[in-house]
């Protein structure tokens, strides 16, 4: 270890470290460490200037190994290895000791702090001393994107993609793509039609000879890492063949099943059993509800009805005995775009809507004044069928609670103000009320449109009610009161169809996920990015990346500004056809190498075969391309034959002792 | 060091923190600006699956007065199942830690989620005072 020659850099991260650690005196303590050289400070460690000053020391001095005592190496550490790099040292020399988020933020006894990060750099400097240069490995990657989710993220992201000349295959899991914003009758800030903005983009996406759409399918299980993903997808079967199918809409038209609840109007309409999910559907394939259709339940009973879908076919297209199927993918990176659930309003039942017809959410009001919606544009009270003179919209259901959903909708207060603006237009005389805890108009034109709702009449209180009630007798309505925060007094509204602006959470798939493609949530139960700023799209599995609602709340522009952003992160991966990934993996010193092979099931990937040397000598080998650099043979392994690099045995007891002994 | 007065000591942790769950929960809990006793001294491992016996029989046999192991939840090893071997080790230390005449609850097994800062909080609070309770490793005071 003589011979090493450590630099530490200790950033003050403006006050965010400074404010609790004594620079000056652990600057001092850690120019004491054997080993180092060099010790220096400086405000901003991973500015420029900062990283100029990292290099220009690293000459001056010949520094071997480097600590940088800042934030954590979950955010910087891969660029302080490049400015190792620049500087002709090799990137993996590198020891992040950090003193921020285990120290300066957690701690606020200056003593107390300042003592913990001389421990914590301290234990860095003594691994940083038996670091090993280290190779990036460079592997093959397939050019080809699987998106999961169909709605306007995914489109968006395969659109970009395809554009760009890689094959993408979007996997959806319900008969159309589209998602939530086919669902939509207008959007904010401009109010214009959703459906004129999405269908021709649905339509991009069919034509596109890069673009596979697998409609009706779900991912079943995924294998390999980035850039050699295998997925495996599962094809629900549609009873319908893709192939033979011309769209002609004959099936669904003579189908004698008639009053199934309509999943795409919210139930306000009623759909065939064989069907298409809304007109402008793409792909435009129907498939059979197995669960409503009289030929399949007859089979329950041992009985052949109906086929009339059968034999209206003019292409011969419906297939009854058509089973589920399994297609593996060969993808190079995935990008999740699974998107939102609407918060179920029953679970607030103070606002009735459980219990009262006339008490709806927004997506239902969507379908309502939707031109090709159930009632085509019509609103309606659910009660009796005529149009309210009087809609009331309440902001903020599941929403921005002190526990349970603390996180804010980010679409609720548009969505709202494009609601009023909607009934005024279409019913001048209506009566509109906003119940609102504050408007968010925080998007570029959203304030605009804030400020032209007020100038329309509409009425709008602050604050929630607490509860909802029915008046009695025929002429029955719904009523409230509401502390008034702009009028400071109770008042009592009335009102005929009352609009709740709900939540969004996240999908029941999302579990699913966490564990198929190894990545994590946050506390809201999204997705979690490995950077709200510095890399909002990728996830801690390399070679997955998010788009969409699926990482948080967002309104359509943020998605699609998500969802291209996505595009561009996989081109930057995929565009090369080779990429860099990090040499922390395992290899076997043969020499010490029993030939056990007790490694060889405990990984998690395959990576450990066992080999017959020339001499007859049973090995262990690693395949490097397969090893993600988990350290679990290491543990394993009972002759300390498999090293771990940069984070091997003999660094690791070196941070054990420094962290226990000064 | 201030250790005489029995039971007023400040224990020393050593928590080996797997990087993609526990190690994060204790980042997010710095960025939360969440406080928590000053006794636990972080190692980042890849996966728990990469914690050796032998690594928390050095860090008892240097003095720490306990140890720490934090992981993903099973079924969300960000490696698949290396968590899972973890827990065999852990199981198995402890009961090398019993032949010893060592307090197996001086080592702490833990599935600490990248969104469970608070876990990670209450999990420090609670082990440091455990130990507080549990006293010095009598292998510090074996030495002197």
């Amino acid at each position: 270890m003589d011979k090493e020659r450590i630099g530490v850099f200790l950033c003050h991260c403006g006050t965010n470290i400074a404010h609790t650690v004594d620079i000056e005196k652990v600057k001092k303590y850690a120019e004491s460490l054997p080993g180092v050289v060099f010790v220096k400070d400086y405000k901003y460690m991973c500015s420029d200037p900062g990283q100029r000053l990292i290099k220009e020391s690293i000459n001056e001095n010949g520094l071997t190994k480097v600590v940088i005592a800042a934030c954590t190496p979950r955010l910087h550490e891969s660029t302080f290895r490049e400015t190792l790099r620049e500087a002709g040292l090799n990137p993996y020399t590198l020891e992040i000791a950090n003193i921020r988020e285990h120290c300066s933020w957690v701690h606020d006894k200056r003593e107390i702090a300042t003592e913990k990060a001389e421990d914590i750099i301290r234990m860095a400097a003594m691994k940083a001393g038996l670091l090993e240069p280290l190779e990036e490995r460079e592997i093959e990657a397939v050019k080809e994107v699987l998106i999961i989710g169909g709605g306007i993220a995914g489109i968006s992201t395969a659109l970009v993609l395809a554009n760009s000349g890689l094959k993408t295959y979007i996997v959806e899991k319900e008969p159309s793509i589209g998602g939530k914003m086919a669902q939509l009758d207008k959007t904010f800030p401009t109010l214009d039609c959703s459906a004129c903005i999405l269908t021709p983009l649905m339509v991009d996406v069919d034509r596109n000879p890069l673009i596979e759409i697998l409609s009706y399918s779900e991912v079943e299980n995924v294998e390999g890492y980035i850039g050699n993903f295998k997925v495996k997808v599962r094809r629900k079967s549609k009873y319908v063949r893709e192939d033979l199918c011309t769209s002609c809409g004959l099936c669904w038209e003579k189908c004698p099943s008639k009053k199934i609840a309509n999943e795409f109007d919210l139930g306000l309409n009623t759909r065939t059993a064989i069907y298409i999910p809304f007109p402008q559907a793409v792909p435009a394939i129907p498939v059979i509800d197995t669960e409503n259709c009289r030929y399949f339940q007859g089979l329950k009973e041992g009985k052949e009805r109906c086929k009339i879908c059968k034999k209206e076919c003019p292409v011969e297209a419906v297939d009854y005995t058509m089973e589920e199927s399994f297609i593996e993918l060969d993808v190079g990176a995935i990008v999740v775009a699974t998107g939102y659930e609407i918060f179920d309003a029953s679970q607030k039942p103070q606002y009735g809507y459980d219990k009262y017809e006339d008490v709806i959410i927004g997506l239902e009001f969507e379908r309502l004044i939707s031109a090709s919606g159930p009632t085509e544009g019509e609103i309606i009270r659910p009660s009796n069928g005529k149009i309210p003179m009087s809609v009331t919209i309440l902001n903020c259901i599941g929403s921005k609670e002190s526990d349970g959903n603390q996180w804010c909708c980010r679409y609720g207060c548009m969505a709202s103000l494009k609601h009023a603006l909607q009934i005024k237009e279409k019913y001048p005389e209506a009566e509109v009320n906003i119940c609102f805890t504050d408007i968010r108009a925080f998007g570029k034109g959203y304030e605009e449109l804030y400020r032209r709702c007020r100038k329309t009449g509409i009425n709008f209180i602050k604050g929630l009610p607490s509860e909802i009630y029915e008046t009695y007798g025929d002429e029955k309505h719904l009523y409230f009161t509401v502390f008034d925060g702009l009028l400071n007094e109770v008042i009592r509204v009335d009102t005929e169809l009352l609009v709740l602006q709900v939540n969004m959470v996240s999908p029941k798939e999302t579990r699913e996920l966490v564990k198929k493609l190894g990545l994590c949530t946050s506390e809201d139960g999204f997705f979690q990015e490995a950077h709200a700023k510095l890399r909002p799209i990728e996830t801690p599995t390399p070679g997955v990346f998010l788009a969409g609602t699926c990482q948080g709340p967002k309104d359509i522009v943020d998605v699609v500004c998500h969802a291209k952003g996505a595009g561009g992160d996989v081109l930057k991966l995929l565009q090369k056809g080779t990429i860099k990934i990090e040499p922390i993996s395992a290899e076997v010193n043969e020499e010490l190498c029993s030939g056990c092979g007790m490694c060889e099931p405990v990984c998690p990937y395959g990576a450990i075969v066992m080999e017959v040397k020339e001499d007859e000598k049973r090995v262990a080998k690693v395949i490097q391309a397969k090893c993600v650099g988990c350290g679990t043979c290491a543990a394993t392994c009972p002759s300390d034959a498999i090293i771990a690099h940069n984070f091997t045995t003999e660094q690791i007891i070196a941070q054990i002792r420094a962290a226990v002994s000064p | 060091m201030e250790l005489e007065n029995e039971g007023e000591f400040e224990p020393r942790i050593v928590a080996f923190l797997c990087n993609w769950c526990s190690y994060a929960g204790s980042d997010i809990a710095g960025l939360q600006r969440m406080k928590y006793p000053p006794t636990v001294r972080i190692i980042r491992v890849m996966c728990s699956g990469r914690v050796e016996p032998s690594f928390i029989l050095e860090a008892l046999k240097d003095g720490a007065d306990g140890v720490l192991v934090g992981g993903c939840h099973i079924g969300d090893c960000h490696y698949i199942s290396g968590n899972k071997k973890c827990v065999a080790r852990i199981v198995l230390t402890k009961e090398l830690l019993k032949q010893l005449g060592i307090n197996p609850e001086r080592l702490r097994l833990e599935w600490i989620s990248s969104s469970e800062s608070g876990k990670f909080v209450k999990i420090v609070e609670d082990f440091t005072k455990d130990l507080k309770q549990m006293g010095q490793n009598p292998l510090k005071t074996l030495e002197r």
